[in-house]
């Protein structure tokens, strides 16, 4: 078995752009979610949004990609908006089950054939939209180490994406330790004492998606751009529940939790697959067993069931305290 | 509002300006804060609240007592906002708020504590009073990641959280999560959260529920220097020991109408408040009172 080429992989894979993408979706449904207490079923929606704009508004209309971006961001806020002015008001539930049919319904758009010509269908768009872009990469000839293996592409990507990580974090830090972030988790807590108290509920709930929502945007900026394509599919249900994953792993409301679950997450994915593909084809693991094509929907399994390890001993996250969890119990 | 001056307390003033009111439900106070005309709340064919006219005295301490499912609580979320009316209307300082949603009827002055607790369980106890603290410019989305725009209004906010904080015995409990206080602490957190909010009219559903003896006496203080500070005061309470001893006026509730009103050593010897208190369940305290 080839360690080298196995840790080289998984480290890759755990700073890697995949990481990247699932962090800042997870980064956005933390403000929504770990900070808020809103279930937003539907952060897909908010990818889909921003890959679609750049995709669509660069290769379609010609637009240049930092007008599509800016448009991106705003498409991403009128969801937002769209999702937020019936629902907020309403029972937690209620956003939960609008977000993820609208999320549902974006999909189903993008695929459909009446807007072939702008979408691209069930084949999505594939493009060189991002070629303003990839112009000012100054590693064109990418990274080769024994830990760390980038093509020069990639890692432009996960240069500036890593970047764009930093600076949004910082942001988030910024607001959730402010009085601002003060009354998003008392919302969390309780809407009726914040209202009772002279605040708007309302208003913050809906900064908070927005806020939130606009982050996943950013997530779908680097969805698109570093496959220069867009396909539909990739922006289903699962991706949400995914985001889900790595932010549960890293611990809700801990600012840090996202980036922590990403590495994490997508490490073991990476690390499993190579183990157990290696394994297979060295004859450790019997071909009845187990066959190389198996291994990608095996490496789930496992990631699963370490989850569901982690779920049980220790339900607060990485990040999280556990003495904070049980406070819920109490209450 | 005049101070009060070496040997008059406010006390002595709310009393007088009540002195020679009839006691009849619905009479007119010299200097109400509150009226409230037809005030009905239904629940399907329940009618929880049927108000036809209350005025409630600025600068008194003013208790709402009935029996279980009075309408009580209900009252108080419709005058908050927290419930819609079937019919009536209501004013504040002369100024109509029915239909104001409530966190607007709070930053008018009119805050109210909540018969079942709600205290903010994950959050510090210090946090829990910072976040009523009103007009906080860090509250805003343009300022709040810009800490040196707020960081001085939040200073002071902290002095006053810790002040009200030492008044109500939490101060040992400052950086404890709200979810580890017990019941009666938290009682007493909902109160002080409450006064962070710098209201003129505070409004507590059942204050004392869960309190304490020793702490109720306390309690008791706390609530009676309100008035002195110059605010009003409306609560609901079932602890007539507590009625008798802090309240300069009564309303009585049954069945979501006002039954009667006045001074509580009138009110308490009333035949109506004794027969609704009586008919609904025997308290034994008013039994006391009968004898
Ligand atoms: N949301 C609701 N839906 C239906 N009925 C309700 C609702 N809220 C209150 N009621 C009914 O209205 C009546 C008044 O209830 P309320 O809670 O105001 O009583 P209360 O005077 O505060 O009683 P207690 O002293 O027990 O707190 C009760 O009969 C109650 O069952
Ligand atoms: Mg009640």
């Amino acid at each position: 078995m080839d360690f080298i080429f196995i840790a080289q992989q998984s480290f890759s894979a755990a700073l890697g752009v995949n990481t990247i993408i699932f962090a800042l979706a997870a980064i956005g449904l933390n403000m929504h979610f770990g900070y808020t207490g809103l279930l937003n079923f539907g952060q897909a929606g908010f990818l889909a949004v921003g890959a679609y704009s750049v995709a669509t508004l660069v290769v379609s209309f010609n637009f240049p990609l930092w007008a599509a971006l800016l448009a991106g961001i705003l498409n991403s806020v009128i969801l937002a908006l769209l999702l937020g002015l019936p629902t907020l008001r309403l029972r937690a539930d209620y956003l939960a089950i609008v977000t993820i049919a609208a999320a549902e319904i974006i999909r189903q758009i993008a695929r459909s054939a009446t807007f072939n010509k702008y979408l691209g269908g069930s084949d999505g768009i594939t493009g060189k939209f991002g070629k303003d872009f990839f112009a000012l990469n100054p590693f064109k000839s990418g990274l080769n180490t024994p830990f760390l293996r980038y093509n020069g592409n990639d890692l432009w990507v996960v240069v500036t994406g890593w970047a764009l990580v930093i600076v949004v974090l910082f942001v988030m830090w910024l607001l959730v330790r402010s009085p601002w972030g003060r009354v998003l988790k008392s919302i969390r807590e309780d809407e009726e004492a914040v209202r009772s108290l002279g605040k708007n509920v309302y208003l913050y709930k809906m900064q908070s998606l927005i806020i939130g929502g606009i982050v996943g945007s950013f997530a779908g900026f680097v969805y698109a751009l570093s496959r220069q394509s867009v396909q539909p599919d990739n922006y289903g249900t699962a991706l949400t529940f995914f985001a889900y994953t790595v932010l549960i792993l890293g611990g809700a409301a801990r600012v840090f939790a996202p980036i922590a679950g990403s590495i994490i997450f997508w490490f073991l994915l990476v690390f499993i697959e190579q183990m157990l593909r290696q394994a297979v084809s060295a004859g450790y693991i019997p071909e009845w067993l187990i066959g190389v094509n198996q291994v990608g929907q095996i490496r789930f399994m496992l990631v699963g069931l370490g989850l569901m390890m982690l779920m049980i001993f220790r339900p607060q996250g990485i990040f999280g305290d556990r003495k904070e969890l049980a406070l819920d119990a109490r209450a | 509002m005049p101070a009060p001056s070496q040997n008059t307390s406010r006390r002595d003033i709310a009393l007088a300006a009540l002195a020679g009111i009839t006691p009849t439900p619905g009479v007119s106070k010299p200097d109400p804060i509150i009226v409230a005309d037809h005030v009905v709340r239904k629940f399907g064919g329940l009618t929880a609240v049927n108000v036809s006219h209350l005025e409630i005295q600025r600068g008194a301490i003013t208790a709402l007592i009935g029996p279980n499912g009075a309408g009580k609580t209900t009252f108080f979320n419709l005058l908050t906002g927290f419930d819609q009316v079937n019919e009536g209307s209501w004013s504040f300082n002369g100024v109509k708020i029915s239909g104001t949603p409530p966190h607007k009827v709070a930053r008018m002055g009119m805050v109210r504590t909540f018969q079942l607790t709600k205290a903010l369980y994950r959050l510090t106890v210090i946090d829990n009073m910072r976040l009523a603290a009103t007009k906080q410019k860090g509250e805003s989305i343009l300022r709040a990641a810009l800490p040196f725009l707020w960081n001085a209004q939040e200073k002071a906010a902290t002095a006053r959280s810790e002040e009200l904080l030492t008044r109500f015995k939490l101060i040992d409990k400052r950086d404890d999560f709200a979810a580890a206080l017990s019941g009666g602490q938290r009682k007493l957190l909902e109160m002080a959260r409450a006064l962070m909010v710098e209201p003129e009219l505070v409004m507590l559903d059942e204050p004392m529920a869960g309190v304490n003896p020793a702490l109720k006496q306390s309690l008791l203080g706390h609530i009676k220097d309100l008035r002195e500070d110059g605010m009003t005061v409306l609560f609901v309470e079932h602890d007539m020991d507590m009625v008798r001893d802090i309240s300069d006026w009564v309303i009585v509730m049954a069945q979501g109408v006002i039954v009667a009103e006045g001074p509580p050593n009138i009110v308490m010897r009333d035949k109506a408040v004794i027969d609704a208190y009586l008919g609904a369940h025997h308290d034994s305290t008013l039994e006391q009172d009968r004898g």
